[in-house]
């Protein structure tokens, strides 16, 4: 449905020096899905998808939606936003503040190529209003609109023309943390409902794992790993993935040799572990391996399988739901999420035990820096 | 349009659907926009410096290179008289309005003078009382021989002695002084309010008493805004024109601005003289203006200017404010009551004469009726109105369109823009007055004499303030307001039209108000470009003082300045909605 090929996107700074905001970005959003761009702010995610929308004129690259073409630098074509035909809900929702709710959603049917009489502008304008439930407030001034309402008709403004393509920036980023777990399910019912291909941008690794078909992690204007969020979860490609997603453990570790289905037996820091790899790895190779606090077991009584290891408990966080241990191993200190029925003490010895397949090693980063 | 259209239309047509011509009307109204501000602008300046350095073109000769017009204007000793003059008004005239002014605004900001509500009436007396008028009803005050002034002080004292001469430079100094002194008000009051009070707090708790903060504290802190007052108000006076013309040329005293009208005025007309005088203003006025907005930058970077939402503990005078208040209450009767009551009273007279019970029993509405059916008042009247109402328009509309390109674009250049349509701000009246006369008597489209000329002298005077109310609004628009309208499948026009403009109302319909009211009161150019036909209202007032019909002038100033208050409070309730709008 969206196709993006090898797009490059530059801007200047105010001393006129160009920045790389997005490079060589390529991927395929098939129709009827979620595609998420994730990742810090800064990385680029927003540029392309304003690419998309036309806001931004790429350096570079190729776009196509459907069968059309509406940018390509080696054909020369840049079609203007205003005649691409997509929606698209803006972080601050852009709602025109001088119209009605009405007026707001009606107006790309009163502008575009293709204008309706007011008959059908009016069904239209109303069915979609019903989609997002705010029929009931067609007259209502729109600053008069709570925040949750106002990204609601954002929504339906982006929707009412039935674009092909949906493009959402930050869409929850502005409403309090309980509104957001809302929309969250309801942005997800609707788009699943509609079945309209859709491109979201986030910095939330939450809300992208949540809503996402598919997720694109980028990073200094580079995707560093597309695939679906389990797979993004559970296989990082790399240590920025594995880090910017979740909280993870990261131990330095050499490779001593292969086994069987792709596993691996390491030295590390904390001593020998078996591990998973995506890709092969040579014997002497130095690698990361990210180990998630929820894959790592704590029990007072020694497991019978998997990497086990022997620690103090060093401190103790109570969650709620969850406590999270800090276990000293030597002198390397562990994060580990147990059920809150643990109830070892600080300072008492504890045994660790993690899953060779959720231990995943990843090739060293030279420029990778660690998020906060 | 097909090779200016820019590069979204050249590509766009490239796609075989969007193939069908397309007429942008973006690129249109840009350009006509950045056409019409770059040439009002820039030409009539490029063409008031041509003509200072050429010779007067007529039928048997061409014009030619000359530095004459500059030696012959710097070898005359009038010339450095001349210099002398102006630079020793604009001086008293900035020094004594900032004197005033400032003790105004400390008293209201930092006190607590009684009846304070009443300052509020000083920020829109010099908008409803136009010079003429103002200056006018102090030679009724303070003319040596009809004055009410030296007349009082005369029976009083029981003496020939003329107490006060306006006619004189101290006269102009002063007249133009009060006549500026609510503007360094503002100035001032902006600069107090901008000042962290909490610094005069710690001087006071460090056992400072009143005068002692003031020195030490309080001036010291806002002197970069104090220059900048200065600056302006020099600017200003050495800018005004009614006063060294109604007050200045009877006993000959000249400055730049009055010397310019008299050499134009003089048969046969000097105009390469008055060019050369004009240069030398603009000169002055430029650097003046440079130098104040460089101050103003640097100020606001001043570190104790934090600016944000602290009422000052007000400084208790005791029984000292019963003089502050004496100060504002005679100040007040200085600016308002003695000059409106004038006014008034001359009004009601058959022929000029002064207060007394013997006319008081003469009191008569004959110059009302006489203005009324006066030939000209119709159509200055209704060329007033034309004008202003057409000025406000097309300024307001152009300057949105430049402020768009200025705030939302990053095109190229567009600082250039925002100079260029800030560049008549430098522009004394009477210089643009002349340039733009000059301009159109050697471009033969038929402009000269009409009333499209004052049109396009008020446009282009007024052009920064319409930058500036519009800049103000603009910068309030999210950018994403916009581009959901792009999204949507608006085009620029579309946009423009249906969420720019809209958006921007407030700034719009408060601009314009104020454009209304200056291009109604506006003088010092329409003076060199009126004729016979298109007089406007101030015109009529000129025309009237030099007519010696002084009763049917006060009529007409009497209902101009209450028509020009409706208005200003009309403006007031305009920019008292937007305000708490935008809070």
């Amino acid at each position: 449905m969206l196709k993006v090929n090898r797009l490059c996107t530059e801007y200047r700074d105010e001393r006129g020096n160009a920045i790389r905001a997005a490079h060589e970005v390529s991927f395929d959003v098939p129709p009827g899905k979620l595609f998420t761009l994730l990742g810090p702010s800064g990385c680029g995610k927003t540029t392309t998808l304003r690419s998309i929308a036309g806001l931004e004129r790429p350096r570079s690259g190729e776009i196509t939606v459907g069968n059309e073409t509406i940018y390509s630098s080696a054909s020369g074509v840049f079609v203007p936003p205003n005649r691409r035909g997509l929606g698209m809900v803006f972080q601050s929702y852009a709602i025109w503040p001088h119209m009605t709710v009405f007026q707001n959603a009606a107006f790309p049917l009163q502008v575009g190529k293709r204008r309706l009489p007011r008959q059908q502008v009016e069904d239209r304008v109303l069915r979609v209003l019903k989609v997002v439930a705010l029929d009931d407030m067609a007259e209502r001034e729109a600053t008069k609109l709570s925040g949750g309402q106002q990204q609601r008709l954002a929504l339906a403004r982006a929707l009412v023309m039935e674009p092909p393509l949906l493009l959402l920036d930050e869409p929850l980023s502005n409403l309090d943390a309980k509104l957001r777990e809302r929309m969250r399910f309801e942005l997800k019912r609707l788009q699943r409902e509609l079945g309209i291909t859709t491109v979201y941008v986030t910095h939330d690794q939450s809300e992208a794992l949540a809503l996402s078909h598919s997720i694109a992690v980028m990073n200094r204007g580079v995707i560093q790993q597309v695939g679906t969020p389990r797979e993004i979860y559970e296989r990082p490609g790399n240590q920025f993935v594995a880090d910017f997603i979740g909280s993870t453990n990261f131990l330095h570790a050499t490779v001593k040799g292969p086994e069987a289905n792709g596993f691996y037996r390491v030295s590390s820091e904390v001593g020998e572990l078996k591990v998973h790899a995506v890709e092969g790895l040579e014997a002497g190779a130095k690698v990361v391996v990210s180990i998630r606090p929820e894959d790592i077991r704590l029990s007072e009584r020694r497991p019978q399988e998997g990497n086990v290891l022997y620690g103090t408990v060093d401190t103790k966080v109570f969650l709620g739901e969850s406590v999270d241990f800090q276990v000293k191993v030597g002198e390397r200190p562990l994060l580990s999420r147990a059920h809150p029925s643990l109830r070892t003490q600080v300072g008492h010895p504890i045994y660790l035990s993690m899953d060779p397949e959720k231990c995943v090693a990843l090739r060293e980063t030279a420029e990778w820096t660690p998020t906060e | 349009m097909s090779t200016s259209t820019g590069i979204t239309t050249i590509t766009a047509s490239r796609v075989a659907e969007f193939a069908r011509p397309r007429f942008d009307l973006k690129w249109l109204i840009i350009g006509l926009c950045v056409a019409l501000t770059v040439y009002l602008g820039v030409v009539p300046l490029g063409f008031l410096l041509w003509q200072s350095f050429f010779t007067p073109q007529s039928a048997a000769k061409a014009a030619e290179f000359t530095l004459r017009n500059y030696t012959e204007a710097y070898a005359a000793a009038r010339t450095w008289v001349l210099f002398w003059n102006s630079i020793q008004f604009a001086i008293g005239t900035a020094v004594l309005a900032f004197v005033l002014g400032t003790l105004l605004a400390w008293m209201n900001e930092r006190t607590n003078t009684p009846f304070k509500s009443l300052f509020f009436a000083l920020s829109i007396i010099p908008l409803i009382i136009p010079g003429i008028l103002f200056t006018v009803a102090w030679i009724l005050l303070g003319s040596p021989k009809i004055g009410l002034i030296n007349l009082a002080l005369q029976r009083v004292f029981d003496t020939q002695t003329v107490f006060f001469n306006v006619y004189s430079m101290w006269g102009m100094i002063w007249v133009d002084a009060l006549h500026y002194s609510p503007m360094a008000f503002l100035l001032m009051t902006a600069a107090f309010r901008s000042m962290d009070p909490a610094l005069e707090e710690s001087a006071v708790m460090s056992g400072a008493n009143v005068l002692q903060v003031v020195a030490k504290v309080t001036l010291p802190l806002v002197w970069p805004a104090i220059f900048a007052t200065l600056l302006i108000l020099f600017v200003r006076a050495i800018e005004s024109f009614e006063v060294p013309a109604l007050l200045g040329l009877p006993v000959g005293i000249q400055v730049f601005t009055s010397a310019i009208y008299q050499a134009v005025h003089r048969y046969p007309s000097q105009i390469g003289l008055a060019s050369a005088y004009a240069v030398t203003l603009l000169a002055i006025t430029t650097l003046g203006i440079y130098f104040q907005s460089r101050l103003s930058t640097r100020g606001n970077k001043y570190a104790t200017m934090t600016g944000k939402g602290f009422r000052p503990r007000l400084i208790d005078l005791g029984k000292w404010r019963y003089l502050t208040v004496a100060i504002f209450l005679a100040y007040f009767f200085l600016i308002v009551v003695l000059p409106f009551a004038v006014l008034l009273w001359s009004s009601l007279q058959k022929f000029y004469s002064v207060p007394s019970m013997e006319a008081l029993s003469r009191l008569t509405l004959e110059p009302y009726r006489t203005i009324i059916g006066y030939p000209s008042l119709a159509r200055s009247v209704w060329n007033s109105l034309l004008l202003s109402l057409g000025t406000a328009t097309l300024v307001m509309l152009v300057t949105s369109v430049i402020c768009w390109i200025v705030v939302k674009t990053k095109l190229p250049g567009r600082w250039l823009l925002d100079n260029i349509a800030s560049l008549p701000m430098v522009f004394p009246g009477i210089v643009l007055g002349l340039a733009i006369m000059i301009l159109y008597l050697y471009l033969p489209i038929g402009v000269y004499g009409t009333i499209w000329i004052l049109l396009i002298a008020y446009v282009t005077r007024f052009l920064p303030y319409g930058l500036r109310y519009n800049t103000t609004s603009m910068l309030q628009i999210h950018k994403e307001l916009e581009e959901s309208a792009a999204m949507s499948g608006a085009s620029w026009a579309t946009t423009f039209r249906r969420v720019i403009l809209p958006l921007l109302k407030p700034g719009l319909l408060a601009g314009w108000i104020y454009i209304v009211i200056v291009s109604i009161r506006e003088l010092s150019s329409s003076i060199l470009l009126y004729s016979p036909g298109t007089e406007v209202v101030s015109i009529l007032i000129w025309e009237l003082w030099e007519n010696g019909q002084y009763v049917e002038l006060s009529a007409l100033g009497v209902m101009f300045i209450l028509a020009l208050f409706v208005l200003v409070l009309i403006a007031q309730l305009v920019g008292k909605r937007f305000g708490i709008k935008e809070a």
